[in-house]
């Protein structure tokens, strides 16, 4: 192996792609190697870094300096003073002057804890940082019913946005005698302002895999597909480099190491329906129909994919198993609250100082994760609103942000975790064109299938946008919540129910500018 | 395997099978919960929403029609909350609606508008934001205007799954979500049959016949005109619905007086040329059958099946009976035999066929159709046509005396009537069939094996001189499939079919349940309709087609024998092949007779 005097670790992620990382790479290789450093400077591809800046972000090991958005003209003298001098360019490092300092949280993570550190395109590096060994485990030590008791123990509870136990819906499928089953890998991402597994399947493919073998193993199917959103280019790409590298390597495919096992995983792209990541859409979608919803019960771990039991899984989910796996249930609880266990992989976005992704424990206070592991709001900003849980979220004005990040904390203030996203807004915007924007996209994404959601959320457009033009009444506002709390009633999937939130705290919590504008 | 489950429905506590969804325990329990797009015949949508109730410790209504019962289930169907929901959801779904509901074909017949009165809703509750688009009037039987389309998904359930057809499906999302055919190039466009099924389930008047009606009117109201008018079978145990009779009444006789009212010049009757189809059908089974044919005959007067065979059994076409239905054998005989027996200039006969049917609107219109020199049949109303028909008139059907048909091509026997229902054109086919080969009557007239509403049924008939003949009875199309999948599979594996003789009806239940018939045409009525028919059948001095005065008369002035020369050149067909994607004619698969 070869040795050298540092790694420079560049985040590849779709964002730092648009701001052309790729172009970047080349140059900063070209620029090492004018100075004959080629040798002694790794230059690295590696996931997301996490909770950084803009632009294309670099680590640089072992002096752990980070760089965010660095441009191409800005080459020449990094590598100039830093690589060749040894004198970090300051102007360039993470932005340490706010109020509050980001807080790198390396310690506490479990799906993030190789992203940005490993070659997520090398599966040799995941199993260098002990990748597959929860699998190995799972495989050769435990009986299925033992994983889905571990996983039971662990408190493990789905982080696509219900929150459903994961051990007690894989208990559902296991016992379960016939013929096929599958794991559905639900990564079709598409709640507003979320993209957390965009970066742990970015950044971290193989665990994402090794869950899905275990799983598949828990519950005995034989068959995994990931339904992925068609946007996600990257994660696509990496994806399947890593089901040919873990085919390559006898991880996948028929008879597993002589277990009398066998796994194919296949990658499904969806064809951008937000309805899609409702679970049974996901699976009528999958089987090559109109993404419409089923009616529940039969619940898909009866009869799911092709009237086969089915485990549809998130993202997030699948990526703690390996976690748990090796580690064991107690480990996993050590993290988060005893109702609300292990951590949780939040996207920040809005006004604040360092707009990212970050992992905590659960029940982390929503002040601590916006100041501290955020960086507070923009220089010169002050806080108005929070929507949590992406745009069938909650909208949590500055009094409710001491609100703890767990299922049953969030559910006393109604609000709820949802896909982990976090939009932060200061005091200049308005509260009326958030649900404006909101409700036009709750418009466009409703599937059509029933009346209460296709009516619903088209009627609950035109009201808000009467509001917004400053033409609405208090009137228009109450009927909004009559349409939002019928839909609520009477919608046949969890889109349809979804308006309410953001309706229902926008009025709530914000009713004063309802009030104003409606005076107008 | 079904448990038993107790549950409370409404503080009554009942035992039932946990395979019941709460909709079906509270109808059978007289309990009504409201409900739109739920129709017992079909499988649930569950896109209205209306029929939501609570089950205590749930913190949302659920879906009566959907949810199965469980045990310990406490249900209210009735609350404060539950109506508002109901209410304000069909405020929404009006306020995405075409209301024009005087002149609505629907009108009192349109189960929002009831439901919206019984509810007690506002209508001016949400501002109608319906965006106007464009009506299909692109088929010669359907019209679909999605205008006033709620989207419930019935129709497409009984396109796909009672008829197998595929010609409807959802197309776009959100607010403009609509029912469409593939590549929205309209009805008659796609592989829709015309069966008209769609029509019969459309909760409102989104789908509904295209309507022939003014032209009928015209051409009676012409003195230059001599209109004659043919009536279909089940017609005359459909009628009275309408007129606050019983269901199944038989009322042929009002059905002419009606007729000669509102002025058509000549009341004859499609009974009569259901014999004779008999007679040209029986021939050609008799002599398929004295020749050993290995592959079956199926019958041919509806023409939702023929268009289906056509599309999607193009390959079995030779195995279908060249006789033209009975409709188009009286439209070829009003233009010959009976404008030579009366003297009539046949361009001035105007051929109305009034039918239980939407299909045979596009029947009518077929090119092929034409063997008197003229389009054989001119306009074909439905029984909701005729209806609006008597009602324009004026004509208080319920207490109208009796009248006689006009003499000629009118007389029918009772297995000319039984057409109407499934199994009649296979029953009358034996009673006759049996005389052909044997030269003697059937002592019991009555075939029960291929009566009644099960999908497929099976009969043998011993008929001595040839032993048993092998029949088969399928209604609705995805019946039809499974008896022509079993006739491929036969013929490709054996070289021969299980049955010889095969009735294939497009409708469920047959003609009673046809798609022009008036509404409220569900699986039960049609069962009353269809043993209306077999009480006329009972109570007719002649019950086989053989021995129908008036049809022996036709071939002893006009035809000579069934299958000669000029009955074949005028009263049978040949078929096309046509597309799966657009129904069009891509082929011809059989030729006429030389």
């Amino acid at each position: 192996m070869k040795f050298y005097r540092s790694h420079i670790l560049v985040g590849i992620s779709e964002a730092s792609l648009l701001a052309g990382a790729e172009e970047f790479i080349k140059e900063l290789r070209k620029e090492l190697a004018k100075y004959d450093l080629q040798e002694e400077i790794n230059v690295l591809e590696t996931g997301p870094l996490g909770f950084f800046g803009k632009g294309i972000c670099l680590t640089v090991y072992p002096e752990n300096i980070t760089y965010q958005d660095v441009k191409i003209e800005d080459i020449p003298e990094l590598v100039e003073e830093h690589f060749l001098k040894g004198r970090p360019v300051k102007r360039l490092m993470l932005d340490t002057t706010s109020k509050y300092k980001p807080r790198l949280n390396y310690e506490n993570r479990i799906v993030l804890r190789n992203s940005g550190v490993i070659d997520p395109e090398n599966i040799e590096e995941y199993i260098g940082v002990g990748g597959y060994e929860a699998w190995e485990k799972a495989f050769t030590q435990m009986k299925p019913e033992e994983i889905v008791k571990e996983v039971k123990e662990s408190g493990l509870r789905g982080r696509g946005g219900a929150g459903f136990p994961t051990g007690v819906k894989w208990s559902f499928t296991a016992p379960l005698q016939v013929p096929q089953k599958y794991v559905v890998v639900n990564a079709d991402e598409g709640e507003p302002g979320t993209f957390k597994d965009r970066l742990i399947m970015e950044g971290d493919p193989h665990q994402l895999l090794e869950g899905v073998m275990i799983c598949a193993r828990a519950v005995g199917a034989t068959k995994a597909y990931i339904y992925i959103r068609g946007e996600y280019k990257l994660c696509i790409e990496r994806l399947r480099k890593a089901i040919a590298q873990a085919y390559e390597y006898g991880l996948l495919g028929k008879n597993i190491f002589d277990s009398g096992f066998d796994l194919d995983i296949d990658i499904k792209i969806g064809a951008g329906a937000y309805v899609c990541g409702e679970e049974t859409a996901l699976i009528e979608s999958l089987e090559g129909n109109r993404g419409n919803p089923r009616w529940k019960p039969p619940f898909p771990g009866v009869e799911g994919l092709w009237k086969a039991p089915t485990v549809v899984n998130n993202v997030e989910t699948l990526a703690n198993v390996p976690f748990i796996i090796k580690n064991g249930a107690e480990a996993f609880k050590a993290h988060g609250t005893p109702q609300s266990t292990g951590t949780k992989v939040y996207t920040i976005l809005g006004d604040v100082t360092y707009p990212g992704l970050c992992e905590v424990d659960m029940g982390t206070p929503l002040r601590t994760i916006i100041n501290e592991y955020a960086g507070g709001m923009k220089k010169g900003f002050r806080f108005k609103a929070a929507l949590v849980g992406g745009a069938a979220g909650v909208l949590l004005p500055e009094r409710l942000l001491d609100v703890n990040m767990d299922f049953a904390n969030l559910n006393e203030y109604a609000a709820v975790l949802g896909s982990g996203a976090i939009l932060v807004l200061n005091e200049h915007q308005s509260i009326v064109d958030l649900l404006w924007s909101i409700l036009r996209f709750f418009r466009h994404e409703s599937c059509g299938k029933c009346s209460a959601c296709r009516n619903g959320c088209q009627q609950l457009y035109e009201l808000i946008t009467k509001i917004k033009k400053g033409e609405g009444t208090m009137e228009d506002v109450d009927l909004m919540l009559t349409i939002a709390d019928t839909m609520f009633a009477t919608s046949f999937c969890a889109l349809g129910q979804s308006p309410v939130m953001p309706v229902r705290s926008a009025i709530e919590n914000f009713g004063d500018e309802f009030q104003e504008i409606t005076k107008r | 395997m079904a448990k038993t489950v107790n549950i409370w429905l409404d503080g009554k506590h009942l035992e039932v099978p946990d395979t019941m969804t709460i909709i079906e325990v509270a109808d059978q329990n007289e309990v009504y919960i409201p409900r739109l797009c739920y129709h017992p015949d079909l499988p649930p949508t569950a896109n209205c929403g209306v029929c939501v109730v609570e089950i205590v410790g749930n913190p949302t209504p659920k879906r009566a029609c959907c949810t199965p019962v469980s045990e310990g289930m406490k249900l209210i169907t009735n609350s404060k909350k539950l109506r508002a929901y109901r209410k304000t959801l069909v405020e929404m779904i009006l306020s995405n609606h075409d209301v024009s509901c005087p002149t609505c074909v629907a009108n009192n017949k349109c189960e929002l508008q009831t439901l919206a009165n019984n509810l007690g809703v506002d209508s001016d509750a949400l501002p109608n934001i319906l965006e106007k688009k464009p009506v299909d009037e692109s088929s010669l039987s359907i019209v679909r205007d999605i205008n006033k389309c709620i989207a419930c998904g019935r129709c497409i359930n009984v396109c796909n799954e009672t008829q197998t057809v595929y010609a409807l499906t959802f197309a776009d999302r959100g607010i403009n979500t609509h029912i469409d055919t593939a590549f929205s190039l309209g009805m008659a466009n796609s592989p829709c049959v015309n069966c008209g099924q769609c029509t019969v389930y459309c909760p409102t008047g989104a789908l509904h016949e295209r309507s022939e009606l003014d032209a009928v009117w015209e051409a009676i109201l012409d003195p230059d005109k001599h209109v004659i008018v043919q009536e279909a079978p089940s017609i005359r145990v459909s009628l009275g619905e309408e007129f606050g009779m019983p269901l199944g009444s038989v009322t042929p006789k009002k059905m002419y007086a009606a007729l000669r009212r509102i002025g058509f010049d000549s009341v004859m009757d499609t009974n009569f040329t259901a014999d004779l189809t008999i007679m040209e059908e029986g021939t050609e089974c008799v002599t398929k059958l004295k020749a050993g044919e290995k592959r079956p005959l199926i019958t041919s007067c509806s023409p939702g099946w023929i268009k289906f065979m056509e599309t999607y059994y193009p390959d079995l076409a030779d195995c279908v009976s060249t006789a033209k239905s009975p409709m188009s054998m009286f439209g070829v005989l009003a233009k010959t035999y009976y404008a030579q027996e009366n003297n009539i200039d046949p361009a001035k006969i105007v051929s109305v066929a009034i039918m239980p049917c939407t299909a045979k609107k596009f029947e009518a219109r077929r090119p092929e159709l034409r063997d008197s020199g003229y389009q054989d049949t001119d306009y074909v109303l439905t029984t909701r046509e005729f209806i609006r028909m008597i009602k324009e008139a004026g004509i208080d059907f319920a207490n109208l005396p009796e009248e006689e048909p006009d003499k000629g091509m009118s007389f029918y026997s009772g297995a000319g009537t039984i057409f109407g229902a499934t199994g009649g054109v296979m029953e009358a086919a034996i009673r006759s069939a049996y005389y052909l080969v044997t030269g003697k009557d059937l002592e019991n007239v009555e075939i029960q094996g291929v009566r009644g509403l099960e999908g497929v049924k099976e009969a043998s008939v011993e008929i001595p001189g040839f032993g048993n003949v092998n029949v088969a009875v399928a209604h609705g199309l995805s019946n039809a499939r499974k008896v022509l999948d079993r006739v491929r599979e036969g013929l490709a594996t054996k070289g021969e079919s299980p049955w010889h003789f095969i009735e294939i009806m497009a409708c469920p239940g047959g003609c009673v349940g046809g798609g022009g018939q008036p509404y409220g045409n569900d699986i039960a009525s049609r069962a009353r309709r269809g043993l209306a028919l077999y009480e006329e059948d009972r109570s007719l001095p002649v019950r086989q087609s053989h021995r129908n005065p008036e049809v022996l008369k036709v071939y002893e002035k006009f035809l000579g024998q069934p299958n000669s020369p000029l009955a074949l050149k005028l009263l049978h067909t040949y078929y096309f092949k046509r597309s799966v994607t657009n129904g069009q004619v891509v082929g011809q698969v059989t030729h006429k007779h030389q």
